[in-house]
């Protein structure tokens, strides 16, 4: 086993165990942290798998933006220091049995199946310092805003209004209104 | 990279699926079922980058759907904690079974 798998299995593991805990742990700024590393973890995988813009993406937008977010709507919104309740125990054990039996559904299915890709021969995939060079910085702008046909800029644009309309909508609804008709 | 296969990217993908699953079951409040659909989404974006690097490493639409799947998230995050602000401002509390009316 190489060194590159070793640090494959230890980050999955990270990721892995780190998720368990943001989903039990019985206070919730422990979650909130728990899933903090869980998203770094991702983003060490993405570093594995030599996508290095995905993973400053990654470390960007959720572990800088979104787990932030989450921070401060605990700080707003209750008491940091309480237990959580928990969980009814009819609906634990049920909910543990639907996510096993789907988590082993899916990995049958998944070990069954043969993976090959579709533009290459099957024995070099991954293979070869040509498979990272497609997806530097450089290239992915090009192709994101380009108006040719593989081009995403229409996403890219529908993606923009999009994030203008969430802006408007979240203080639209998190606006206090005025105690005019008191 | 070559040595690890790709089912094993998405057995973990998957595991972090059902994670978020059951924690999206199980829990009442409702900032922690945002975690969970936040690790739901995260999951996706592993597979279609392992997808992209596996199988198509000379083309990048895995890359763009994972960053499209980004922004939206953050979107999406960024309008349930509007929502949950919201609803504690009206009803002091943040648990799903207290808010029972769906009203102004």
């Amino acid at each position: 086993m190489s060194a590159s798998a070793v640090v494959f299995y230890i980050l999955s593991f990270f990721i892995v165990a780190s998720a368990l805990l943001a989903v039990t742990s019985r206070k919730i700024f422990r979650s909130a942290i728990w899933l903090l590393f869980t998203l770094t973890g991702i983003a060490g995988l993405y570093f594995w798998l030599q996508m290095e813009f995905v993973a400053a993406v990654q470390i960007v937008v959720y572990v800088g933006g979104i787990v932030v977010l989450i921070i401060f709507s605990i700080f707003l919104t209750q008491q940091s220091g309480k237990d959580l309740p928990v969980p009814v125990r009819g609906r634990a054990v049920f909910s543990i049995l639907a996510a096993c039996a789907g988590f082993v559904l899916t990995c049958l299915i998944l070990r069954g199946y043969v993976f090959r890709p579709a533009d290459q021969a099957p024995d070099s995939v991954g293979a070869g310092a040509s498979a990272g060079a497609g997806a530097n910085v450089g290239n992915i702008g090009a192709q994101l805003l380009s108006t040719s046909e593989h081009g995403y800029v229409l996403p890219f644009e529908v993606i923009s209004i999009l994030l203008l309309a969430a802006m408007i909508g979240c203080i639209v609804i998190a606006m206090k209104t005025k105690p005019e008709h008191r | 990279m070559s040595q690890v296969p790709l089912t094993h990217i998405l057995f973990v993908s998957t595991a972090l699926f059902f994670i978020g699953m059951y924690g999206l079951l199980t829990r009442r409040n409702m900032i922690t079922m945002l975690m969970s659909v936040e690790l739901i989404l995260n999951s996706v974006n592993i597979n279609f980058i392992a997808f992209n690097r596996y199988l198509y490493p000379s083309r990048l639409d895995g890359v763009f759907f994972t960053l499209f799947i980004v922004a939206i998230a953050a979107a999406e995050a960024a309008v349930a904690i509007a929502i949950i602000i919201n609803l504690y401002r009206n009803f002091g509390s943040i648990d799903v079974e207290s808010a029972e009316e769906m009203k102004y």
